[in-house]
């Protein structure tokens, strides 16, 4: 079969996928009421990147120390309980990365260790035979038991404290209005954000970085800290610092809390009656309620302490019982400062404190400036290839030109059709994949002319031409499929847009520089009326 | 009567290229002592990508820019030496290097609050277009997925490469290959040109198209080979090169003139990735024809074992074609 035949059916899919492939990019270049008047299901447009539209990307770590902090403290807590529950005498403590339980009499090890081993949960969820998340063993030391958190008890902990975050996170940002967020975990122990149309990161990371650990706790009520730090802190109790302009610099306060900012109901920003000062006034659901009226009720007279991540905010002395369960925290608020409080306590803590590791922030005026410089730089380019193609093939190099123009719709359509996002890197990709494509028919072309030299009739020529460069460009194309791939693989960001175009180019190169053009010409051979048609490119004879 | 282009480029030539190839090779050679003499030495002039620290697009929100009052403004503001950079005349990139801290939690936020004390003081007079900050465990991340990436596509491109060819052609296409990369990374370190994630790509992208020529040539030789069973080797590499030159030259041309419009109209932000392209379109034609040549000149192709492929190849064409 000849290189330059195209069946009735061939011709009318390749005419079908270009026309598809247009009218999908159309959504792409209309205005937005011209875009809002269409279809519903024709609504489909390739979405800005973070660069081209403004935005903030942010990626977040969460404190993995503190998480494991945190756990060798619940552990050695849930060992203090285990015990006494067996009604067994012995103190556990955090050593290291491990909790030490040194029973009070040696002899009760036995008895310690399998009631210690009942805190043993596999990962996972029960049931499933999972890897367990404790390692409970008897230690070297006689009557020692200890209790080792394992990798994989750890790595499950990570997960739900990014999980966990993740939804407060979501909390925080949508009740602060912006819209359109976009919250991932990433890697091990990360948060990816991104927020179109965010400038100003400032607010947003206040907002996100504090864990906002509510708690009441307590007052010790004979010691002072200052006895406490002369003598010993009483088991028990632990010395909080006092944010500044608070009656004390710190406080003793009972280590664990009556009750906690996960048994609120509401809270917001409001102004204090009388004093007019902005507080954030709050609500607690039913236990919570209970837990405190009990408290309050038992502790008239009393102080207590409102506690925000390990800083003592306020510590006002109980009148009366409340019983109502709602109540207000004071503390030398800004009335923004208590809304994001406020807005913070809605969303629920954050099992650890969050730190960004990376941020990148683009303003909608530069991101306007990229999509203009984007665009003159794709027009420009696109004349310029099409001006040299046709000053080197004439008509042949118009047809390759057009196709190259279809071809970027084809690569928009693609783009469309798998909802990926425009980015500048992007743009550079299509515009490179404009000199590449063309680079198809520039094989081809050469051939042609090679094969008219070396006085093949120009219809066999064209056909030589086809299918000798066949090969060549399948070869050439697929070398730098590759590198796009494996750029999009462990690229990230921009580098992951550059290799989406430049994929997809690829792709779309066989198709139009090869087929599409193959097509063309055809036409044209048919228009001549003749098999005999004159030379479509000009040569000049080699030189000997 | 059509326009048929204007076939300017010389046809039938038989430039003796090989017979030089001692003096490219030679050039190659100095160029390569010399990027790695460099990179050393000197290394790269690695962005905030790689190094970590912050880079800060400004824009004076009217009048043009005093880049040494702004440097002044800066260096008091105790977040050591930021380096400013004047682009145009109402436009500056601001860098702040990594800032000290026990450990990188630490670090990443002291260099927030340097960020907050330069964004801060100029908030009153300039438009803050953008604002990249990496972090130095980030930055150590980037830095060896980078390698990784260059080295996994070099591995990805020789296997299918060795899969098309023998693997003569395969180890003299990686070397020229390696060459366009480690040259053009040489360059960034002698224009002292910031190198970050987009260079990457550039280096990645750089390394598909240069493997295009390689590729095409190398076609042509095997073809050429099945063609003239009695030439002598050098000649038929001669002619081969001789025969694609012209779409060598043309290929690259095209090439260039997108690169050079994305160069010359891009942003500061795809600035060091159009250069590096410009380059490497350069480098990777150059390399394709006086480098991968001579190296399978030297390494010597077992010529009857291609002449044996070809009635296969012949037979499996015919196949396709719907021949006899």
């Amino acid at each position: 079969m000849s290189m330059l035949y195209f069946s009735r059916l061939y011709q009318a899919m390749i005419l079908g996928i270009c026309a598809l492939g247009l009218l999908l990019c159309v959504p792409n270049f209309l205005s937005k009421d011209q875009f809002d008047a269409l279809p519903k299901w024709a609504q489909n447009k390739i979405g800005l990147g973070l660069d081209l539209r403004g935005g903030a990307h942010m990626l977040m770590t969460i404190d993995t120390q503190q998480l494991r902090k945190d756990w060798m403290d619940n552990i050695r807590d849930d060992a203090r309980r285990t015990l006494r529950e067996g009604k067994l005498a012995g103190s556990p403590s955090v050593v290291g990365k491990a909790v030490e339980v040194r029973m009070a009499n040696p002899a009760d090890a036995d008895v310690g260790l399998t009631a210690l081993r009942r805190m043993i949960q596999s990962v996972g969820g029960s049931g499933f035979g999972g890897a367990a998340n404790l390692k409970v063993d008897k230690g070297s030391d006689p009557g020692v038991i200890v209790i080792e958190p394992s990798d994989a008890g750890f790595t499950e902990r990570v997960s739900n404290a990014i999980a966990t975050s993740i939804e407060v996170i979501r909390k925080r940002i949508d009740s602060s209005g912006t819209k359109e967020a976009n919250i991932v975990r990433q890697g091990f122990d990360r948060i990816l954000i991104q927020i179109p149309g965010v400038e100003d990161t400032a607010q947003l990371k206040e907002l996100i970085g504090k864990t906002a650990k509510l708690t009441f706790h307590d007052v010790h009520p004979t010691m002072t800290p200052e006895e406490a730090r002369r003598t010993r802190v009483p088991s028990g109790f632990k010395i909080f610092p006092a944010v500044r302009g608070e009656f004390a610099t710190e406080y003793l306060l009972k280590e664990t809390a009556v009750v906690g900012g996960e048994d609120l109901a509401d809270a917001h920003g409001a102004f204090d009656q009388r004093s007019s000062e902005p507080i954030i006034s709050f609500r607690f659901n039913q236990k919570g309620a209970r837990a405190f009226g009990e408290f309050t009720r038992v502790n008239v007279g009393r102080p207590f302490a409102i506690v925000l991540d390990n800083t003592v905010l306020s510590a006002p002395v109980i009148r009366d019982a409340i019983l109502g369960g709602s109540g207000q925290i004071s503390g030398s608020f800004t009335a923004e400062s208590a809304n994001n409080l406020a807005v913070q306590l809605r969303s629920g803590a954050l099992q650890a404190p969050l730190t960004i590791v990376e941020e990148r922030v683009v303003g909608a005026s530069l991101g306007q400036d990229s999509i203009e410089a984007g665009k003159r730089a794709a027009i420009i380019g696109m004349i310029g290839v099409a001006a040299f193609m046709i000053f080197a093939y004439g008509l042949f190099g118009l047809f390759a030109s057009l196709c190259a123009a279809l071809q970027i719709g084809l690569i928009i359509a693609i783009m469309t059709l798998m909802g990926s996002t425009m980015t500048l890197p992007g743009i550079a990709g299509i515009v490179l994949t404009l000199g590449m494509a063309v680079d198809s028919n520039v094989l081809i072309y050469e051939r042609i002319r090679e094969e008219l030299r070396n006085k093949s009739s120009p219809l066999k020529a064209i056909e030589a031409g086809f299918s000798r460069a066949y090969l060549t460009i399948l070869d050439s194309q697929l070398t730098s499929f590759v590198a796009g791939l494996i750029m999009f693989v462990l690229g990230s960001g921009p580098i992951r847009g550059f290799a989406v175009t430049l994929t997809l180019g690829v792709v779309t190169t066989i198709f139009t520089a090869f087929t599409v053009t193959r097509l063309i010409v055809s036409w044209w051979v048919r228009s001549q009326g003749t098999s005999k048609i004159e030379a479509p490119l000009s040569y000049k004879m080699a030189r000997t | 009567m059509i326009f048929k282009g204007v076939d300017f480029f010389p046809h039938g030539t038989r430039f003796p290229i090989l017979e030089y190839r001692k003096v490219f090779v030679g050039l190659t050679l100095a160029a390569a002592v010399l990027s790695a003499a460099l990179l050393l030495t000197r290394g790269l002039n690695f962005g905030v990508d790689f190094k970590g620290g912050s880079l800060i697009e400004i824009k004076a929100k009217s009048g043009t820019l005093d880049v040494v009052k702004l440097r002044e403004t800066l260096n008091g503001l105790g977040v050591g030496e930021p380096q400013v950079q004047a682009v145009g005349d109402s436009e500056a990139l601001i860098r702040i290097g990594q800032q000290p801290g026990a450990d990188a939690l630490a670090e990443s936020r002291s260099q927030d609050a340097a960020n907050k004390k330069v964004t801060g003081s100029l908030a009153a007079n300039f438009d803050i277009r953008r604002t990249e900050v990496v972090g130095p465990a980030v930055s150590q991340e980037l830095k060896s997925t980078a390698v990784l990436a260059i080295i996994a596509s070099i591995l990805g491109i020789a296997i299918y490469v060795w899969f098309r060819f023998e693997w003569q052609f395969a180890l003299a296409a990686i070397v020229a290959l390696i060459h366009d990369v480690f040259i053009t990374t040489g360059l960034f370190s002698l224009l002292w040109y910031e190198f970050d994630l987009s260079v990457v790509a550039a280096l990645l992208t750089l390394a598909g198209y240069s493997i295009n020529d390689t590729v095409v040539i190398f076609d042509r030789v095997r073809e050429n080979m099945r063609k003239y069973k009695k030439m002598e080797m050098v000649d038929l590499l001669n002619l081969s090169l001789n025969e694609t030159l012209s779409r060598t030259v043309l290929t690259a041309g095209v090439t260039a003139i997108a690169v050079l419009a994305l160069w010359l109209f891009g942003t500061t932000v795809i600035e060091a990735f159009t250069f590096a392209m410009l380059f490497g379109v350069i480098i990777g034609t150059y390399s394709s024809i006086f480098i991968a040549a001579p190296i399978l000149l030297w390494l010597g192709v077992d010529r009857g074992a291609i002449v044996g492929e070809q009635k296969s190849d012949k037979a499996t064409a015919a196949a396709k074609a719907g021949l006899p």
